[in-house]
């Protein structure tokens, strides 16, 4: 019989929309569980102090919740890494690929400790209250500068800003470097903390850095959904067609919503250097720039929802460090393994939210992929012919 | 009937997420050496079955037997190997290839290819059935109908006996229809079974030997194309009796409203896209476009809405000029501009966008504050979708998940509500089934009978004899007449299409495209003409 | 001095060739791969950790050129291309965004390579495998400074520029290449005359990605003579090879003389302290943001001189489903 011959797929893949939410929620949590597995297994392997891969678990437990201390730093984490990926949204949401978030935050950083060492190493005494002015100026304005620069060469020349803003990243890095020999010719490469000037302490000094991301998240949420300036941005990055049709002015719309990312990008930098570090260096960014890409991709760009993956990522982070330190791992670069294996979990669990697979012997086709009508009267479009 | 049969379909059904059914139990045979003709509206899943058969899609249910054999046609690959080849209505060629790359493309024939031997193969079809082609062309620079003479190489080459054409006349004229029949004939004579898609029954009538008729994504019946008649293949595509007649209702003209002079526009690559063209609308009246797609329509429309920057001319609406207005001046001014372009989605809507989003997409900047005015917006899609019966689960549902037809109906919808005094519409039944398609034609009417002015850019010539008052012919950017919708036919639309007939040549003296009673003297125009020299 | 420019020239080149062509492989089947920069780190990991297991089993023993050479490739090429194969599994099987994707490859691959380098692989074998491999053509001193500037490399140079002629003459003479060229620019072209888009996509993928290992573990072996540094600086390296593809327009063979161009101005900065008296450390950190600042204005000329007729592949960045509608 022909019937023999005939091999038919096991499966095919369809694509589908508005999977409900606590689904799409379901195979995000099975995505990271599966993933912190596969780290858990990978860590197990590779330090000879893990007899069981879920000892590992408990150690990123205790090493974001431990402490009193713990807690709040992991609060205030969590809270910096949402505000640069609060930064990247509208970004983002323009089509705008802004990876130069590292740069923008350590370029702020260095504005910040060079008004500092001034004061500080000024004859005159120098009141506190102006230090805070011209570092809350100048960091924020670095930042802008710092993402206006490759958003105006994007909006007249069509100049790549991915690889733009990357470099951008470098050249704050080295400009630190260079500083750092002019501030410490010793070359010990670091800086001595300047606690005499600064942002004040409200609370201690976590609080006011959760308390400032607060108030933007609440801003960026009004900002996107509901301003004119966020339904703007949002055309652009739909189509920069659309967008001149409706009257949009797309260069200044690109301009001006790097300004906003470059922003926050250098409130962000103040308040490490202003408040918490009180320092500099070539990675004061804490490459927050390229974790905020994932947190805010991850949340589908939607603020609320970047708040739960900030603090996710950052329990991984945190957490990570402290399985460093109890299983006598040599240096930070397996938290940026067990990064990479989450995130592709979690990437790859998309697959699932936007398609489908069906099996051909399935039974009850129809209403398995959601039919809605069969011939409907209405008259809705079937195919494409 | 005993004669040899190609391809049998047996109980077919394809499904998409979400949607209505594509295709529900259809049952076809196709015989050798015949040309079946499959008809149905837009949105009657003939593609969703052909792309089956090519192996593009697979089916969820049912049996395809070609020769008698069931078989699994599971990719493009597979069909290949059944000797079926598909010329898709969007032709999926390389742009950047020459014709001969794409003819040779995926064929197994050696590491290397030699020129020579395809050059030599594609003369020999070309000579068998009459083709006219330059292997050497890049695509790019192809006008549609040698774009489809390539895909139908593309197909001969790899020996198909079975031919699948989707739409093939939609994008020709009437002269390179009839060429294109002539070579179908020559096929089936020489043993070849084709199947051709459409949804024009005089084209049906004029090249099959039998129609198979799909509604809805359900096989509705076939007949022989001898036995039958327009009556009664409308009323198995359509599924009741339908009055085929477009009004062209009767209206006073008023002055003209948009007046186009000398304009010329270039093309993305610099190329001239309208060359030197003049003319001029009036309320109450339609001004057709015909021409071969990518005859500088798409230019003509932006440049007119303010999105394209132009070469030189004027462009005057009630006397004033629109030229170095923004886009945004222009349509407060009255003129609103759709474009339907081939993806439906382009320019006009974002598609992810809801319907209460897309609906202020041009005057979003008016509420006061800092903050858009949605409650309006979504008061205003609500109205809209009451009054054009769009078919949408609400007004928060981004257009892309709407189908065409509501999606059109959407963009056509908003641009008639901002009150327009000139309406510029490009395509706007693109790919609708025949109800959508009517509603469209009588929005426009009752536009027109208010008093507005209508630019329609469309591609059938059928509904543009019916529908418009006077119809501009324009080939390679150039206008070669303007005629009265009554007093001409397709064949002598073809022709100019083409460029085989200008009639701007023989009526010089008569200054096509100027109208008597310009709002501007002739002084005026001239001044302009002098102001537009000098800053250019 | 202008020959030990060129000569340095050459030797960076290098890095930036096997990055700029694997890259190019890859944007030529419509991906745009961000994850090059950590691919370059993995298969520095994997190149080393070969090169260190072949010195240690020798136990002394006189290493063998071709052996040595051979088996670290090998592995440089295999675990470049595996986590290339997951890059390719998300974006080709699992149609994910290629941009993110890229991306956490970076991240993923920076810090495996990193954790590899200190805590797996025997680094102190390194100094001699490298001065091993680094070995010129036998007679290139006897050819004065033609033999010194051109043939006194070691071989990976020669691999490199081979791999780029190789590729160059692949994608514009051969079937496999015309085939390869129609699925970045339509895939659904190619899918319609039964090109096997997913499995050249992931050919393409892994070739790319094996290729572009090579340039982090050229960079160590043989540039730096086989001291290490951090995963940062090659993925630093890596972005720059990107920049490459735009400054080459997609051309395999334009991108040899690119990045010699490229490599050249780096370093030109690089040098200028020898030549230049009373250097100061700052003034060298000053020289380190050259290359940075040479990459931008290299993109913002491609960017405003750019012909419109060299386009990417039209199809980069876009997945391929074939039951799109």
């Amino acid at each position: 019989m022909a019937e023999s011959k005939v091999r038919e797929p096991l499966f095919h893949v369809v694509k589908r929309e508005g999977l409900p939410i606590w689904k799409t929620l379901l195979v995000y949590a099975a995505a990271i569980v599966g993933g912190l597995l596969l780290v858990s297994i990978f860590c197990a392997v590779c330090s000879e102090d893990i007899d069981n891969p879920l000892e590992m678990f408990s150690s990123m437990f205790d090493g974001a919740f431990g402490t009193e201390r713990r807690i709040w730093i992991f609060v205030r984490e969590g809270a910096l890494l949402l505000g640069v990926s609060l930064a990247l949204l509208p970004a983002f949401k323009m089509r705008f690929w802004n990876l130069g978030a590292n740069g923008q935050i350590v370029i702020s950083c260095l504005v910040c400790y060079s008004i500092m060492n001034w004061a500080n190493t000024s004859e005159t005494p120098i009141p506190n209250a102006i230090v805070v002015i011209m570092i809350i100026l100048f960091g924020v304005g670095a930042g802008i500068v710092w993402a206006a620069i490759p958003a105006v060469f994007k909006a007249f020349f069509g100049t790549n800003e991915t690889l733009f803003t990357l470099m951008m990243n470098y050249i704050a890095q080295g400009l630190v470097t260079v500083m750092i020999t002019i501030w410490a010719p010793t070359g010990s490469g670091s800086l001595s903390p300047i606690k005499n000037y600064g942002l004040p302490n409200v609370i201690n000094e976590h609080f006011l850095a959760i308390l400032t991301i607060s108030l933007i998240t609440v801003f960026i949420f009004f900002y996107l959904a509901k301003s004119k300036h966020g339904y703007e941005l949002a055309v652009v990055g739909e189509s920069e067609k659309t967008a001149k049709y409706a009257g949009i002015n797309v260069k200044l719309v690109t301009i001006r919503t790097l300004i906003l990312s470059g922003a926050i990008c250098g409130i962000v930098g103040l308040l490490i250097t202003g408040g918490i570090s009180h320092s500099v260096s070539s990675v004061s960014h804490n490459n927050m720039g390229f974790t905020a890409i994932m947190t805010s991709w991850l949340a589908g760009f939607n603020p609320l929802i970047t708040i739960a993956t900030s603090f996710l990522i950052t329990f991984i982070s945190l957490g990570m460090g402290q399985v460093r330190q109890d299983f006598g791992f040599y240096n930070d670069a397996i938290a940026n393994v067990a990064l990479g294996i989450v995130y592709f979990f979690i990437i790859a669990c998309h697959f699932f939210i936007n398609y489908k697979l069906v099996f051909r012997n399935s039974k009850h086709l129809e209403e398995k992929m959601g039919i809605t009508t069969v011939g409907g009267e209405k008259g809705k479009k079937g195919g494409n012919g | 009937m005993d004669k040899p049969v190609a391809i049998e379909l047996k109980n077919i059904s394809k499904y998409f997420f979400g949607k209505v059914i594509a295709n529900k139990n259809i049952d076809m045979t196709l015989y050798k050496g015949e040309i079946l003709a499959l008809l149905g509206e837009n949105g009657s899943g003939k593609t969703t079955l052909m792309n089956m058969i090519s192996g593009i899609y697979s089916p969820d249910e049912g049996h395809i037997l070609v020769n008698g054999e069931e078989v699994s046609i599971r990719s493009p690959r597979d069909a290949f190997r059944y000797k079926i080849g598909m010329i898709h209505q969007h032709f999926k060629l390389v742009e950047v290839f020459t014709a001969a790359q794409n003819i040779v493309l995926g064929t197994k024939e050696g590491g290397r290819y030699s020129l020579k031997a395809i050059n030599a193969r594609v003369a020999d079809i070309s000579a068998k059935y009459g083709f006219e082609i330059d292997p050497q062309k890049k695509i790019y620079d192809m006008s549609v109908s040698e774009k489809q003479t390539v895909e139908i190489i593309k197909v001969l080459y790899r020996g198909a006996d079975i031919l699948i054409l989707d739409e093939p006349t939609a994008v020709l004229t009437p002269q390179e229809t009839e060429k294109l029949f002539d070579i179908l004939r020559k096929m089936k004579e020489d043993g070849k079974s084709i199947i051709i898609i459409t949804h024009k029954l005089n084209e049906v009538l004029a090249i099959s030997d039998r129609v198979s008729i799909l509604r809805k994504g359900e096989y509705v019946g076939t007949v022989i194309t001898a036995e039958t008649n327009t009556k009664e293949l409308t009323e198995m595509m359509v599924g009741k009796k339908v009055d085929l007649k477009i009004d062209r209702p009767k209206t006073e003209y008023d002055r003209p409203l948009l007046e186009i002079r000398d304009l010329t526009i270039n093309s993305d690559d610099g190329s001239k896209a309208i060359d030197n063209i003049s003319f001029y609308i009036r309320g109450g009246e339609i001004l057709g476009v015909a021409g071969i797609a990518g005859c500088g329509q798409k230019e003509l429309c932006e440049a007119i809405a303010g999105l394209r920057k132009i070469v030189s001319g004027q462009i005057i609406h009630k006397g004033e000029s629109l030229i170095g207005l923004s886009a945004k001046q222009i349509s407060e001014k009255g003129v609103s501009m759709s474009f339907i372009p081939e993806d439906r989605l382009g320019m006009g809507l974002a598609p992810s966008f809801s319907i209460t989003d897309n609906m202020m997409l041009k005057n979003y900047g008016d509420s006061r504050g800092i903050f858009v005015d949605r409650n309006a917006a979504r008061a205003r899609a609500s109205a809209l979708i009451e009054k054009l019966e769009i078919v949408t689960p609400s007004t928060e549902t981004p257009v892309r998940r709407l189908s065409g037809g509501n999606v059109q109906k959407v963009l056509v919808g908003r641009e008639i509500e901002s009150g327009p005094n000139v309406i510029v519409t490009a395509y706007p039944v693109r790919g609708l089934d025949i109800n959508s398609s009517y509603v469209i034609y009588d929005i426009l009417n009752e536009e027109k009978v208010k008093g507005t002015g209508i630019l329609f850019i469309g591609e059938d010539l059928d509904v543009m004899l019916a529908l418009c008052d006077k119809i501009m012919v324009i080939c390679h950017g150039k206008v070669m007449g303007i005629v009265h919708a009554e007093k001409t036919d397709k064949e002598e639309l073809g022709l100019m299409m083409t460029g085989s007939l200008d009639l701007t040549e023989e009526k010089k003296e008569k200054r096509l495209g100027i109208a008597k009673d310009s709002n501007l003297t002739e002084e005026e125009w001239i001044e302009g003409a002098q102001k537009e020299a000098d800053n250019g | 001095m202008i020959a030990s420019l060129l000569i340095g020239a050459i030797s960076l080149a290098t890095v930036f060739l096997f990055g700029c062509v694997g890259e190019i492989i890859t944007e030529k089947s419509g991906h745009l791969n961000l994850g090059i920069p950590g691919i370059m780190c993995v298969g520095t990991a994997g190149g080393c950790l070969g090169a260190s297991v072949y010195m240690g089993a020798l136990n002394g023993a006189t290493p063998s050129y071709p052996i040595l050479f051979l088996f670290s490739s090998l592995t440089t090429f295999t675990f470049s291309a595996a986590v290339g194969a997951i890059y390719a599994f998300l974006t080709v099987s699992l149609k994910c965004n290629q941009n993110i994707t890229g991306l956490a490859i970076t991240i993923f691959g920076t810090g495996l390579t990193q954790f590899m380098m200190d805590n797996v692989i025997d680094r102190s074998q390194l100094f001699a495998a490298s001065s091993v491999l680094k070995q010129g053509l036998p007679f290139a001193e006897n050819l004065g400074w033609f033999g010194n500037v051109f043939l006194s490399h070691g071989v990976l140079v020669y691999l490199a520029i081979a791999i780029a002629v190789a590729a160059s003459l692949f994608l514009n003479k051969t079937k496999a290449g015309l085939n390869l060229r129609a699925i970045g620019e339509n895939p659904a072209a190619a899918d319609a005359v039964g090109i096997n888009v997913t499995n050249y996509k992931f050919a393409a993928i892994l070739t790319g990605s094996g290729i572009a290992g090579f340039g982090g573990y050229f960079y160590i072996i043989d540039y730096i003579g086989g001291s290490w540094e951090n995963a940062s600086t090659i993925e630093a390296l890596g972005w720059m090879s990107i920049a490459l593809v735009i400054f080459t327009l997609w051309r395999p063979a334009l991108s040899i003389v690119g990045s010699i161009l490229f490599a050249a101005l780096y370093i030109l900065a690089a040098k200028l302290p020898g030549f230049v008296s009373g250097i100061t450390f700052t003034f060298t950190s000053v020289l380190k943001l050259f290359p940075y600042i040479i990459t931008i204005i290299v993109l913002i000329i491609t960017s405003i001189f750019g012909s419109k007729n060299v386009q990417p592949p039209q199809a980069l960045g876009l997945p391929y489903f074939r039951e799109e509608r």
